[in-house]
This record gives C-alpha cells, sequence and structure tokens, in this order.
C-alpha cells in the first residue's frame, strides 16, 4: 500500500488553479457548477487519444478492444462508485440531465392520467422540468414537497403527500443552492412504503461524500462526471435492474439494438438498451480516472478539509455587516450561499471577479426555490478539497472591500 | 398605465448634456479597477428615474443576470431618439448610464451608424459586452439599435 497523499498535497494536481486573473492569483469557488479536473484525469483521455482510440463494441482490432475495455471497464468503477449491485444498473449519459429525462421517458408507461409525482422545492430545474414534461403528457399532477426556513426537506411532510396516486418521487441528495444534505434514506423508505419510485439527484452530493445507492435504497441515482473532477459530456444513470428491464429505450439506433429488420427489431440488453449510438468513449476513460483518483484519496480527510472551510465562512461571514446566508442547515456541504444588504449578487460576482475570485450568481436553475426563499437569486461560493483556508480568507476580504466600494 | 411624457425623457443628461466624451474623459484619470468601478457605480446610482409602472414584462429584458427594463420614445418632430433604462443591480445601472451616453436623444440614423464596439473597446468595457456574461450590456445594446433600425427613413 502507498501511502496516502495529504489534501493540500492534492492541490498541485490542478494546474489551473495557478493563474491570475485580473492580476490576482485565481480563487475558483464555483465547484459546485464544475469542479476543476486533476492532471490525472486529462492525461488519462489524452493517452486514450494518443494509444487507444477506436470505437468500441465492434472493431475485430486491438485498438477497438482496448477503447472497449477503458469503456466498460470504467462502467465497473461506477458499479464501485456507487456501490451498485450490478454493471447492468449503470447507464451512461450526457449527465445529470438526460438522466432524469431518461429515466421520466422510461417510467411514462407506469403512469395513468391523476397519478402524482411529488417533487421538492428545492429541486434543480434538470428534476423538475422532465418530470413537467411527463405530466403534461400523461395528464399527471406534479406536487411539491416542502422546504423549511433554514434549507431542510420537510420529511414530515411525505405522511400526507403522499396518495395512492403517488407513483414518483423526485427529489436531490444534495441541494445546489443551499448546499443542504437531505435524509435521501428516510425519504425512500417512506416513499417504498406507498410503492412509491425514488428519483435522487445526486449530482451535488457525489462531488462531497461517498455514496451506497443499495443502501439508501433509492430506484434510480444520478450524477455528473464533470462535478466529480471528471469530463463534461458524460454522466451516469443507475437504476434498478428490474425497472430498467421495464423501461422502454430512451433513444433508438446502433449499439441499443440485438437484431433490426423491418419487420420488428429487438433491443440490446441492459445497460445497451439505453446506450444509443456511439457512446462518449474518451469521456468515459476520464471518469474512469477520475474515480481512481478519488479512490486513491482519503475522503474522509478531504470531506473534513471542505467542512472546515465552510466553517471558517460562516464565521467569517459574522464580520460582514448586512451578509445573510441562505441555507443554514445543521448538515451541510461546503457550499455557501449569500446576499448582502445593499448589493446585488450581480455586483458581487462582478466585482469579485476583479479581485481574481469566481463565483457563481443568479438562480441557479432553482427559480422555484428563489421565489419560495422571496429572493431574485443568490451569490454562492461553494468549496472543493483543493481550495485553502487562506482563498476563504480572501473571498471575505474581497467582501469587505466591495462593501467599502458602495458607501 | 401611460408612457412616461416626452418631457421625462427629455430630462435625462445622459446623451445630452453628459456625452460619451465626458465619460472618456473621466476614465483616462481612473487607473485601477476599483476606481474604475467606483466611477461605474457612482454614474449606476445618479442615472435617471425610471417609472416604477413601466417595470413590467413588456419592457423587461431578458436574458439578464439581473432584471433590466428599457423603454423608448420617438419624437417624430425632431427625429430624435429617447431611451430610460433601470435594473436592481447598481453596475448594470453604471452599464446602462454608458450606454445612454452613446446613444440617447440621438437620431435613428446617429445611433445605426454608431461603432458601438469601438468605444466600449476604448473604455475597456469589451469584456462586459460577451454574450456569456449575462450583464444586460449586450441585450440593452441590441435593443437601442433595433428600436433605432425600425424608425430608419
Ligand atoms: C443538483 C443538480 N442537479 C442537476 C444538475 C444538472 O447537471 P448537468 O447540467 O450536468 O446535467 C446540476 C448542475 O448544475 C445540479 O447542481
Amino acid at each position: 500500500m502507498s501511502t496516502q497523499r495529504s489534501v493540500s498535497e492534492l492541490r498541485q494536481d490542478f494546474k489551473i488553479l495557478d493563474q491570475e486573473i485580473n492580476g490576482k492569483p485565481l480563487i475558483y469557488f464555483d465547484s459546485a457548477a464544475s469542479t476543476q479536473k486533476p492532471e490525472q484525469v486529462v492525461e488519462a483521455m489524452r493517452a486514450y487519444y494518443y494509444n487507444d482510440n477506436a470505437n468500441v463494441h465492434r472493431g475485430a482490432h486491438t485498438l477497438g478492444d482496448r477503447a472497449t475495455s477503458g469503456f466498460e471497464g470504467a462502467r465497473d468503477k461506477v458499479v464501485h462508485f456507487l456501490n451498485a449491485a450490478s454493471r447492468k444498473e449503470i447507464i451512461w449519459t450526457k449527465g445529470t440531465t438526460e438522466a432524469m429525462n431518461l429515466v421520466a421517458n422510461g417510467l411514462a408507461p407506469r403512469l395513468n392520467k391523476g397519478d402524482e409525482i411529488i417533487v421538492s422545492r428545492m429541486e434543480h430545474h434538470a428534476n423538475i422540468v422532465p418530470w413537467q414534461m411527463l405530466a403534461e403528457r400523461i395528464g399527471a399532477v406534479v406536487k411539491v414537497l416542502d422546504v423549511s426556513e433554514n434549507g431542510d426537506i420537510l420529511v414530515e411532510q411525505l405522511d400526507t403527500l403522499i396518495t395512492a396516486k403517488t407513483k414518483i418521487l423526485a427529489c436531490t441528495h444534495v441541494s445546489n443552492v443551499l448546499g443542504t444534505i437531505i435524509p435521501i434514506k428516510e425519504i425512500v423508505a417512506r416513499a417504498k412504503a406507498n410503492n412509491v419510485i425514488t428519483v435522487i439527484d445526486g449530482a451535488q452530493a457525489t462531488p462531497h461524500f461517498k455514496v451506497d445507492v443499495q443502501a439508501l435504497d433509492c430506484d434510480f441515482y444520478a450524477f455528473s462526471a464533470h462535478k466529480i473532477f471528471g469530463p463534461t459530456g458524460i454522466g451516469v444513470l443507475y437504476g434498478k435492474e428490474a425497472l430498467l428491464e421495464e423501461m422502454p429505450p430512451y433513444q433508438g439506433g446502433g449499439e441499443m439494438i440485438e437484431r433490426v429488420s423491418f419487420e420488428g427489431t429487438t433491443f440490446n440488453q441492459l445497460p445497451y438498451k439505453f446506450e444509443a449510438g456511439t457512446p462518449p468513449i474518451s469521456q468515459a476513460v476520464g471518469v474512469g480516472a477520475a474515480l481512481d483518483y478519488l479512490n486513491s484519496a482519503d475522503r474522509k480527510a478531504m470531506e473534513a478539509h471542505e467542512q472546515a472551510l465552510l466553517t471558517q465562512a460562516i464565521e467569517l461571514s459574522k464580520g460582514i455587516p448586512g451578509m445573510r446566508l441562505i441555507g443554514e442547515s445543521s448538515n451541510k456541504v461546503a457550499v455557501m450561499s449569500f446576499l448582502i444588504e445593499g448589493l446585488h449578487p450581480s455586483d458581487i460576482g462582478t466585482l469579485l471577479d476583479q479581485q481574481g475570485i469566481g463565483i457563481r450568481t443568479g438562480h441557479h436553475c432553482a427559480m422555484p426555490l428563489m421565489e419560495y426563499l422571496g429572493v431574485p437569486g443568490t451569490a454562492r461560493a461553494s468549496f472543493a478539497f483543493y481550495n485553502t483556508a487562506e482563498e476563504v480568507e480572501r473571498l471575505f476580504e474581497a467582501l469587505a472591500k466591495i462593501q467599502r466600494m458602495f458607501t | 398605465m401611460s408612457s412616461p411624457s416626452l418631457e421625462e425623457f427629455q430630462a435625462n443628461a445622459l446623451g445630452t448634456s453628459t456625452k460619451i466624451e465626458d465619460v472618456f474623459d473621466a476614465f483616462e484619470f481612473l487607473d485601477d479597477w476599483e476606481e474604475r468601478y467606483s466611477y461605474i457605480i457612482d454614474l449606476g446610482k445618479a442615472l435617471p428615474n425610471f417609472p416604477d409602472a413601466q417595470r413590467k414584462e413588456e419592457n423587461y429584458v431578458h436574458g439578464c443576470q439581473s432584471q433590466v427594463w428599457l423603454i423608448d420614445r420617438y419624437d417624430e418632430a425632431s427625429d430624435t431618439l429617447y431611451f430610460l433604462i433601470d435594473s436592481d443591480a447598481i453596475i448594470v445601472k453604471g452599464l446602462a448610464a454608458i450606454v445612454l451616453a452613446t446613444l440617447n436623444a440621438k437620431s435613428p440614423s446617429e445611433i445605426h451608424k454608431m461603432d458601438v464596439e469601438a468605444i466600449f473597446e476604448r473604455i475597456d468595457l469589451m469584456r462586459h459586452i460577451s454574450a456569456t456574461r449575462g450583464n444586460g450590456l449586450r441585450s440593452m445594446l441590441e435593443l437601442v439599435k433595433k428600436s433605432a433600425a425600425t424608425r430608419l427613413t
């Protein structure tokens, strides 16, 4: 066993962070939108293109075999990453958004007019709109699971919200705006007791802590590779085999078929049934490298480091008059949404960028949550393990400076 | 709601007594980002009042991170096009002030011919015009240009 590298050593793998923006050292606090990629991921993708590139599952040649084994090997790593029961349960998608659309489409045959789909109020649009589109198509109803003032889900509300007509419950594991970690296991248990299918958005959970889909016992779970230090253009849908088996294909084309004739076409087995066309091969290789990277690191130490940054930020926020934190659950990942009295989030974002600091501002693709909170948007600083305490300090110095500019 | 009177549009000093040249002059003396943005913030704070009743959907400028509203008024007698802009973000208001100093109270053909990109380049604001920034500058400029285009004779 090689000794694990410390969290501060890992930062060296992210060369992109060593640059200046507007004459100041870059501070990247927008990892919730997309994380940076360690050189191990970039290198794996480069090596794939330099040495192994070919199409998968078909060529009767060596490169085709290498590409296939890189691609399928990455799937096996995802099985391990989520603790899925089998590789048939891991479908490559473009990302969380496509995963949600795939599930919504696949569950359509199970729904009848008047059936209900429960969606939490803190969902990203990716876990709202596909359900609205499905409801529209079937004549089903979307019902909202509420959020408390400090940013938790009102789990007890499920007792009254779930009825005999409820078929699906879609909920995020971690809020991209508030950072709240949702007690998914408890929510799934309540849904299951009523035969409700659970679809969990893991886009913001997977970057921060280990997820075990079998322990959660959810029916579906989705995440995006670009948020877990992997490449863009690829993500994962986990689904329980029996449900995936029953679902119709999402798209038709090559790869997803067993036999095609004009008399009738038979579909390929899982997981290929849901992977029409040439898949994102180099990206899958990148995912494999990202998972290797996370596995070789001390994830508990990374988590502790991120939590320390969050605690530090919450403490420093008290020193900025009029600064209000949005989302104050006691159970949070390192995401800090905030407002400062008299400053528009977009003003904050522009003036932080001038100081080399990148945050996200706006509605964060969660307009229903913004409406509920009664704010037009927020400023959001999100931290990853490669961020440092010194960077958090500089954020607050920068915010204090901005505040001075406005007075 | 009745739209503002011509006098209300004409009361806007931006583009009439305050010209883009004044903004250029001011920028000459501002050498770091802090001073430049403080100046833009001051411009934003001084932006003429926008009638409350006009903050409605049809005047809303879409595609911005902040809320932006824009109304126009064409005075045929003098062949002059007037604008009022508002936002809930101060820096966006400051950028709007620069847009107005450049393009307000001119004839449609003058506005049509104006090379705004060159002007904004001179004050290093081009980065703000890039579509991805979503701060509304590009949308504001497009609407002003469009308003002028429909009145070209
Ligand atoms: C909670 C959540 N769900 C879904 C998504 C959508 O992910 P993607 O755009 O990668 O499909 C995001 C990304 O912003 C997210 O934060």
